[in-house]
């Protein structure tokens, strides 16, 4: 039941993190789980510990709470081999037009509030020069578009910020990996029109996630056709895009 | 979002919610005038369809696991495919298991499921610590066979229609190896296939693949297969760790087989190939392939075509078992609408108010869904009815109303305690519309 390699899941209450950890603690790794809703986390803590006799922690933890980040992560028992971050919100973009807040809040849960506590684990993890930082960032950060370009230029903020920090820490053998994920099958777009045969559910985009990370790949989307959809999306010209009522 | 069973048939345009939590559960009940809870699907018909779903998928925790009694409480849309993977290494099976792991411990709950250890071990139910249900009324209620007993009974096998399982507890099976110690019998008639089936009862498991289409001297021949877990001692040189089990890949059925690829000359063949191909003999087994042979192959249920299919499962009286199966057998093979898979197995003692066992010989065969078909099953209705039968709700699709209160004599005691837990009638399913309970 002693884990020696532990991995922290930021944003454990996403739909991707139960299935994921069920992965890393199959491999044997002990997992902390954070993140706001600690009943759930709890809950999931416990089912980890039971199917796989693996260490798991549950922690409160808000993203956007950066002045306790470094606290936090100074409280771990034992410090992580990696750190996975799968927080995010959608918001609502026709309220961060109006609501200055509402877009802050956005900004922070996909951006800001991440690159916080990534740079508190990547100081530690080029010290100790082993590791690995996975950040999920999304398509949607390719190409702004009018329903939701707030959210989406936080996540282009994100995966800049990521390759970035990836070329940082190349000389001190730290892995960073960009996952681009296309429609998932979670809480997050429940009730929204998906097209069916393009929709992954949360056990393949964590299966693809965890598959790239252990193979040292930098970046990866998920399903793989995305980069095939993306390619095609992205050369379409500005001058067109502004023109099309893009949902 | 369109939703389907594993016979393919119904489809409904359905609503489906899927809560992660008691809190968004109560309020999905609490803001729908109707629903019906669905695990995974592998009832064939249309038990668990409604227009509003409420998925238990997400309700997946396992929330305790004692190592010394084996008793485990987990929430009701853990699989039994999960529980397999994670206990089997540990030493540990289900107490009773149905012919596929794909269902849910609610679905097997509400099912009151069998295995091929009926005869010695009963159903599912007979398994339970107890059962946390919530009513109408958003309410959270345990009951068990001591403590409300009556919800308790009409929530085993009471095919969802009391409420929302959420939780359940029940004593896993200790094993000691992986594998199953095999014996084949194989048996020329129906007199011979009912012998071998009373002179094998104390095997845990038994089961016999029947093929259906044999007619004459030789209706109702058979392959009995019996099985025994198998012990360290038995199987020791043989494997390092005998609880470990290499995991197989399973083949998916790529596409819907074109209509006309089954008819009754290729499944009489098959038949025919398949009889030949049992030996009478004793072998190791692992436990996939012995309890869950079509797991194998995903979506086998394609395979019927696009027009969707059935599985007709009766149960006859013992004392009547004999004369009726061979009346029934009869009408089937006369009528060339044989199936692939036609299964017979002897049931032992069983409680419950709307449970489908009860003593005696249990008849399952796959049809695909036709006017032929359809015309058929109503004649065997009438047999099955008269020899004091009745149909498994959960392959059923078609049943009326007047069959089912025949063969379920408490249907009245059932009725009315779905009214007392139920005040409001918002557990209801199209085929509890169809048979009016």
């Amino acid at each position: 039941m002693n884990s020696e390699k532990y991995i922290l899941i930021i944003g454990a209450g996403s739909d991707i993190a139960r299935p994921l950890a069920y992965l890393y603690a199959k491999a044997g790794y002990g997992i902390y789980l954070a993140s706001r809703n600690i009943e759930k986390l709890n809950r999931d803590a416990n089912d980890i510990k039971l199917r796989f006799n693996v260490e798991t922690q549950a922690y409160k933890f808000d993203v956007t709470e950066t002045a306790v980040h470094q606290k936090f992560y100074d409280s771990l028992p034992i410090k992580p081999i990696g750190v996975i971050c799968l927080a995010g919100t959608l918001g609502e973009q026709k309220k961060s037009e109006q609501d200055f807040t509402k877009t802050k809040n956005v900004l922070e849960v996909n951006f800001s509030g991440l690159v916080s506590i990534i740079h508190i684990v990547a100081n530690d993890l080029e010290q100790r020069k082993e590791g690995f930082i996975v950040g999920v960032s999304s398509v949607a950060g390719e190409k702004g578009r009018k329903s939701n370009y707030v959210y989406a230029s936080a996540k282009a903020g994100f995966t800049t910020f990521l390759s970035g920090l990836r070329n940082r820490l190349f000389t001190s053998h730290v892995q960073v990996l960009t996952v681009h994920p296309g429609f998932i099958r979670t809480k997050m777009i429940e009730g929204r029109e998906t097209l069916g045969i393009i929709t992954a559910s949360p056990e393949e985009v964590a299966k693809d996630i965890f598959i790239a990370q252990q193979s040292g790949k930098d970046f990866i989307y998920s399903k793989w056709f995305w980069r095939f959809i993306m390619l095609v999306f992205k050369m379409i010209p500005e001058s067109m895009i502004k023109k099309l009522d893009l949902k | 979002m369109k939703i389907t069973n594993w016979g393919n048939y119904p489809v409904v345009d359905a609503a489906v919610h899927s809560p992660e939590s008691v809190d968004e559960l109560k309020k999905i009940v609490s803001s729908h005038p109707e629903m019906i809870a669905r695990g995974l699907g592998r009832c064939y018909g249309d038990s668990s369809l409604n227009y509003t779903i409420v998925s238990t998928l997400r309700f997946n925790h396992l929330l305790a696991f004692d190592e010394q009694t084996g008793i485990i409480i987990c929430e009701s849309g853990v699989s039994f495919s999960e529980l397999l993977e994670i206990f089997v290494p540990r030493g540990w099976f289900l107490p009773v298991t149905p012919g596929t792991k794909f269902v849910t411990v609610g679905g097997a709950i509400a099912s009151d499921v069998h295995g091929k250890n009926h005869h010695i071990a009963g159903s599912f139910s007979n398994h339970l610590e107890w059962v946390k249900i919530l009513l109408g009324d958003g309410s959270i209620v345990q009951c068990s066979k001591d403590e409300n007993s009556d919800l308790f009974w009409s929530t085993c096998g009471g095919m969802g229609l009391t409420g929302i399982i959420v939780e359940a507890s029940f004593k896993m099976l200790k094993i000691e190896t992986a594998y199953i110690r095999q014996r084949v019998i194989k048996t020329k008639n129906l007199d011979e296939t009912i012998e071998a089936f009373e002179a094998n009862k104390y095997w845990t498991y038994s089961v016999a693949w029947i093929d259906c289409l044999a007619k004459g001297n030789s209706l109702g021949r058979s392959a009995l297969i019996l099985g025994e877990h198998a012990t360290k001692n038995e199987v020791g040189y043989r494997y390092r760790n005998p609880l470990k089990i290499e995991k197989r890949m399973s083949i998916p059925f790529p596409f819907f087989l074109p209509n006309f690829v089954l008819n009754s000359q290729t499944v009489k063949i098959f038949n025919e190939i398949r009889y030949s191909a049992y030996v009478s003999k004793d072998s190791f087994v692992e436990y996939e392939p012995f309890f869950y042979p079509l797991d194998v192959i995903s979506h086998w249920n394609r395979m019927y075509g696009k027009r969707g299919f059935t599985q007709y499962q009766f149960v006859l009286p013992k004392e009547s078992s004999k004369e009726g199966l061979k009346k029934l057998l009869t009408k089937i093979t006369e009528s060339g609408e044989g199936s692939f898979l036609a299964v017979l197995k002897l049931f032992g003692k069983q409680e419950g108010l709307l449970s489908f066992p009860r003593e005696g010989f249990t008849l399952a065969l796959d049809f695909v869904i036709s006017p032929t078909t359809l015309k058929l099953f109503n004649e065997l209705d009438i047999l099955v009815n008269e020899y004091g039968g009745r149909l498994y709700l959960s392959k059923d699709v078609r049943m009326t109303k007047d069959v089912f209160e025949k063969g379920y004599s408490n249907f009245n005691k059932f009725s009315n305690l779905k009214k007392k837990y139920d005040v409001q009638q918002k557990f209801q399913s199209l085929q509890s519309k169809r048979i009016g309970i």
